[in-house]
């Protein structure tokens, strides 16, 4: 039930935001620099935790709706109170997390604890004055986005705009406005008139982060549409598609299932966008539509399984994806290890995020998957793997090199060690 | 050349030959409309919202009154009771291994 289905660090990375199967979410902050205790720097602590979403039940179809959030994403910051939205499958909602530090003391109505004062006891008037309270974090949501989708969100994304932001479910985009809550733009629908003939959904949707105008969504068959809302208001026709050409030779019955993108992410220029398949990592060009400009195997040894996973669904597994500014992405994959690929120096890591491998404050050692032959020491078999633990949501710090890991239900907080 | 790249299977191949040997009846198109049918319709499905709510209530309340020493059989000389009778299977839910 505490499954972590998402993470999430604000725009400053002082938040971490976290969001579980039991539709929960928890936000943790970082501790601000203090002499008393110098090695509390950088940690992460427990700011508010509240029920975000609840189960409910759909009476017309009989169908229980989880209340798993699928994604939080934060909203730019605009003032003290910090800014969410998280959505479960079918609604989506912007909560408001806010500090109160002061409690106002001496009002002329109400006696101290709440009581109303007996009128005409009272002799003379008094003004309130604040005074310094312990600190409370208050959540409370602000606007519910309800029954726009009748399938099951996968994304949500805020515009650069700050005022409109994205949500996309397995056949359809809807665009929103954050003050309204009664009315959605529906800017993609890809169901077909006939439902025999489907054959692709959309499984992630993002906003460009500069241009409010541009957004992309990824399908279960591996391409990715880019498409601008000036063209027209439905944006059924892309701007522009991005596919790989297949090698027709080495089709099989698992190529199309492999190739399903899991998640999309634009790199923080907007020049690039990243996407995850289930073997791999791809970096595109914006500016080129017909093959990636690089490619990172996460796990390629796999292959070799894709039968067995197949058949114990692990084939259908969603890992996300994420960027350290320009020059590293991060994803992860099974038996607790996540994968970090250097772009410019064409290095590649394997870590493990798990109680056994990582003690506080020591360096994590690098993992290694034996693909065949002999195995060496301190590496691991691939029929070894652990494939239930899986790593799928990870996220980077915006500035610093401080990553958060997801591992089923534990968070890992990893940092670089500064020398 | 050419009876070499035939004999060259690639991994994945070497895998579909796997399942397809396991499994001869699986359907020819994996990306299809009934797979990606049966990805739309996630979610545990009821009878009635009074099923829904039976399901939840067992769940908290793990101690429901038991038909008698033999649970599971039901015979021609005795009268089911809603207990007996075996919990209902999800009735959409058919594997994707069944093609």
């Amino acid at each position: 039930a505490d499954i972590i289905s998402t993470v999430e660090f604000n725009y400053s990375g002082d938040l971490l935001a976290t969001g579980d199967k039991g539709g929960r979410v928890v936000i943790f902050q970082r501790e601000q620099e203090n002499k008393s205790r110098p090695h509390s720097r950088g940690e992460y602590n427990v700011y508010s935790t509240f029920q975000s979403h609840e189960p409910e039940f759909d009476y017309l179809k009989s169908l229980e709706i989880e209340e798993k959030i699928n994604k939080i994403r934060w909203l730019p910051q605009q003032n003290a109170a910090h800014f969410l939205l998280s959505t479960n499958d079918k609604t989506i909602k912007l909560w408001k997390i806010s500090e109160r530090d002061k409690r106002a003391e001496g009002y002329n109505l109400k006696d101290e604890d709440g009581r109303l004062r007996d009128p005409f006891r009272i002799t003379a008037l008094r003004v309130p004055i604040l005074k310094p309270m312990d600190l409370m974090v208050e959540a409370s949501p602000r606007r519910i986005f309800a029954n726009a989708h009748t399938y099951h969100i996968n994304s949500i994304s805020v515009n650069s705009d700050h005022e409109t932001y994205l949500s996309a479910d397995d056949l359809r985009i809807n665009l929103w406005h954050l003050e309204i809550t009664d009315r959605s733009f529906n800017i993609v629908d890809i169901k077909p008139a006939n439902m025999e003939e489907l054959t692709e959904v959309i499984t992630a949707a993002e906003f460009h982060p500069h241009h409010c105008n541009v957004f992309v969504y990824s399908s279960s068959k591996g391409t990715i549409r880019l498409c601008d809302m000036r063209s027209s208001a439905l944006c059924d026709r892309h701007s522009k598609f991005f596919e790989e050409p297949e090698d027709p030779s080495s089709r099989s019955f698992f190529s199309e299932i492999i190739s399903s993108i899991s998640d999309v992410k634009f790199s923080h220029s907007g020049r690039y966008m990243m996407t995850r398949d289930y073997l791999s990592v791809k970096v595109w060009d914006l500016n080129m539509e017909n093959r990636p400009v690089e490619t990172y195997q996460v796990h390629e040894y796999l292959r070799s399984k894709l039968c067995s996973l197949y058949e114990n669904d692990c084939i259908f597994d969603k890992f996300e994806c994420c960027w350290n500014g320009p020059d590293a992405i991060m994803t992860g994959s099974y038996n607790n290890f996540f994968r970090m690929f250097d772009r410019s120096t064409r290095r590649d890591i394997t870590l493990e995020a798990s109680r056994e491998s990582s003690k506080p404050r020591a360096v994590l050692k690098p993992r290694k998957v034996c693909t065949g032959g002999k195995r060496k020491k301190d590496e691991i078999s691939v029929d070894s793997l652990d494939f239930n633990k899986k790593i799928l949501h990870t996220a980077w710090h915006p500035v610093e090199n401080i990553i958060a890991v997801a591992a089923t239900n534990n968070l890992y907080i990893f940092q670089d060690k500064i020398n | 050349q050419d009876m070499q790249d035939k004999e060259t299977v690639t991994p994945e191949r070497a895998e579909e030959a796997k399942l397809k040997a396991k499994y001869p009846n699986l359907g020819q198109k994996p990306g299809g409309s009934d797979f990606l049918m049966k990805r739309l319709q996630k979610g545990q499905k009821y009878f009635d919202s009074g099923d829904y709510n039976m399901a939840k209530a067992k769940m908290k309340n793990k101690q429901l009154p038991s038909a008698g020493p033999d649970k599971n059989l039901v015979t021609g000389d005795h009268i089911p009771t809603p207990q007996d009778l075996p919990q209902r299977k999800s009735s959409l839910v058919t594997s994707k291994l069944a093609g």
